[in-house]
């Protein structure tokens, strides 16, 4: 009953939540802030393919490369501009920014877009499939797998072997004393911002790949599984937000696979069914860090 | 070298500093010494930055700390080695030496200060590639210490480094706070081991509920002779400790 293209679908379906939650921990695991506006950059990234499919001829490659640094930027900007300033007041004040920049940036797509959906272009590759063993194997599928795991080996190489990287480690591990080493809070926090946009840049190429269409309120449920996702895992590591989005994505997939027709609109309960199960018997979720949690003061 | 006059701070309604004025001159070991909340450590992070005084002045070398943050002031050439010690556990021990390093940002440098830093803890070559939180709280107390030298501070701050550890330890801790004095390292110490701090400090500061109640070097507060008394501030609160104890 399991095939091969269901099996790469699952890992695909994986890697692509494991690259939505990566980019929410990461800010996360500095600040302690659960950035509501981070489904608007996956919005960002979409707007962009269709705002410069609409104005040019540019390679399909070239706007992807584009979307990406959008997302990037309007990550950091929103540190900048939102965070930057309440981000010693106090925890609340910062979620609460991060409510009114996601509302805000879905207004501002209703306004200056439009609230319906509105068409992204596709690489062709996007439609092509392979056969593998027989089996019929989707491009897109196996092109989010391969990015993925080169990105997450990318970043692995990026926090192991580059001061930065340690030091991004450090601060997610005890701010202040970064901090006390001579480390800058706002290069930290804004690298963070900015790698947090990346992902949710890359994430968002494949994201609106699947309905080839971008909505203002598109963020919404990439931001849930995200949340998800690293709950599952464990919110204080980034292992366990890769480790909680390829489990989100798997079972997810073995639902769709293995509940019946007249189930399968209820996937999502059953989801959530599974992940309380989970909370109950590993309520720190499936990866443990080893630090007591600690907030930026 | 590092000047505090006058320094007032508050942990919210509660006054912690009440009008400290102390000195650093360079080359010097000066130990600040007193009970737990005279203000040791809340001097200590009013000067890295880490709290803001509600009155006073800092000054280093010349130029004011007040305000500054935390990161400035290390880059200042101030080094903090915390009661807490803050190594950071998921990181190796290389990691956190070479994030001590990260104000000076020259490799070659950085392998020359490793085996220096290798001369006087040997154990963290043994530890090198191990998890920060997989050493023994001496191990971490070095490792803390070493991370601060590794920025060449200008002035080294150590907050209780001997507490909780075991008595050979401390002597250990000790021995080598006294060959970074005789290297030149300037030293600001915070200590509840009085007999130790006078020991090896070339001056000597008493804090009771945050002011300095006395000052000099070891010779005069011995002078002073009962230097539990002393240390406890007044006889008052000696009888209150020993009808605890």
């Amino acid at each position: 009953m399991i095939t091969l293209d269901f099996l790469i679908s699952a890992i695909s379906l994986g890697s692509l939540y494991a690259l939505i939650a990566l980019g929410l921990v990461i800010v996360y695991g500095i600040l302690k802030l659960v950035n509501f506006a981070y489904g608007e950059l996956i919005m960002i990234a979409g707007y962009t393919l269709f705002v410069l499919s609409g104005f040019s001829s540019l390679a399909w490659l070239i706007m992807a490369i584009v979307a990406v640094i959008a997302a990037m930027a309007t990550s950091y900007m929103t540190e900048l501009v939102a965070f930057r300033p309440v981000r010693t007041k106090s925890l609340t004040a910062m979620l609460i920014t991060s409510f009114a920049v996601s509302t805000l940036l879905q207004n501002a797509a209703v306004l200056i877009i439009s609230p319906r959906a509105r068409p992204v272009p596709l690489p062709e590759v996007f439609d092509q499939s392979v056969h593998i063993f027989g089996a019929d194997v989707p491009v897109r599928n196996i092109l989010i797998i391969v990015s993925t795991v080169l990105l997450l080996a990318l970043f692995t190489l990026l926090l192991r072997k580059t001061v930065l990287g340690m030091a991004l480690r450090a601060a997610s591990d005890n701010f202040r004393m970064t901090r006390m080493l001579g480390v800058s809070a706002n290069l930290v926090i804004s690298v963070a911002f900015v790698i947090s946009g990346f992902f949710a840049g890359v994430a968002s190429l494949f994201w609106v790949g699947r309905a080839a269409s971008v909505t203002p309120t598109i963020g919404g449920a990439p931001l849930l599984i995200a949340f998800v996702a690293t709950v599952i895992g464990g919110m204080r590591s980034l292992e366990g937000a890769v480790v909680g989005g390829y489990v989100y994505g798997i079972v997810y997939s073995l639902l769709s696979l293995l509940l019946p027709q007249y189930l399968l609109d209820y996937r999502e309960a059953f989801m959530f069914l599974i992940v309380i199960l989970i909370l109950l018997f590993r309520p720190e979720g499936l990866i443990r860090a080893n630090v007591t949690p600690e907030r930026v003061g | 070298m590092l000047v505090l006059e006058n320094i007032q701070a508050r942990y919210g309604a509660i006054t912690a500093l009440r009008g400290i004025s102390i000195n650093v001159q360079e080359g010097e070991l000066v130990a600040l010494i007193g009970v737990n909340g005279a203000g040791k450590t809340t001097t200590l992070s009013t000067i890295a930055g880490i709290m803001r005084p509600v009155q006073g002045t800092i000054t280093f070398q010349g130029t004011s700390l007040v305000g500054r943050s935390p990161e400035v002031i290390t880059r200042m050439g101030l080094a903090m080695v915390p009661e807490s010690r803050d190594i950071f556990g998921s990181l190796t021990v290389e990691e956190n030496l070479r994030l001590g390093a990260f104000v000076r940002n020259n490799n070659l440098e950085y392998r020359q200060d490793l085996k220096d830093i290798f001369g006087l803890f040997p154990i963290l070559e043994e530890r090198f590639n191990q998890l920060g939180g997989t050493l023994s709280g001496g191990e971490q107390q070095q490792l803390a210490i070493a991370r601060a030298l590794m920025s060449h501070p200008k002035l080294l701050m150590l907050d209780e480094p001997s507490l909780g550890l075991a008595p050979t330890l401390v002597d250990q801790i000790f021995e080598l706070i006294a060959t970074l004095h005789k290297r030149g390292v300037t030293i600001l110490l915070v200590e509840q081991n009085v007999v130790r701090a006078l020991d090896i400090a070339d001056r000597v500061y008493l804090l009771n509920t945050g002011q300095v109640e006395m000052s000099g070097n070891p010779g005069q507060l011995r002078a002073h002779g009962d230097i539990e008394g002393i240390y406890l501030g007044t006889k008052k609160r000696q009888a209150t400790k020993e009808s605890k104890s």
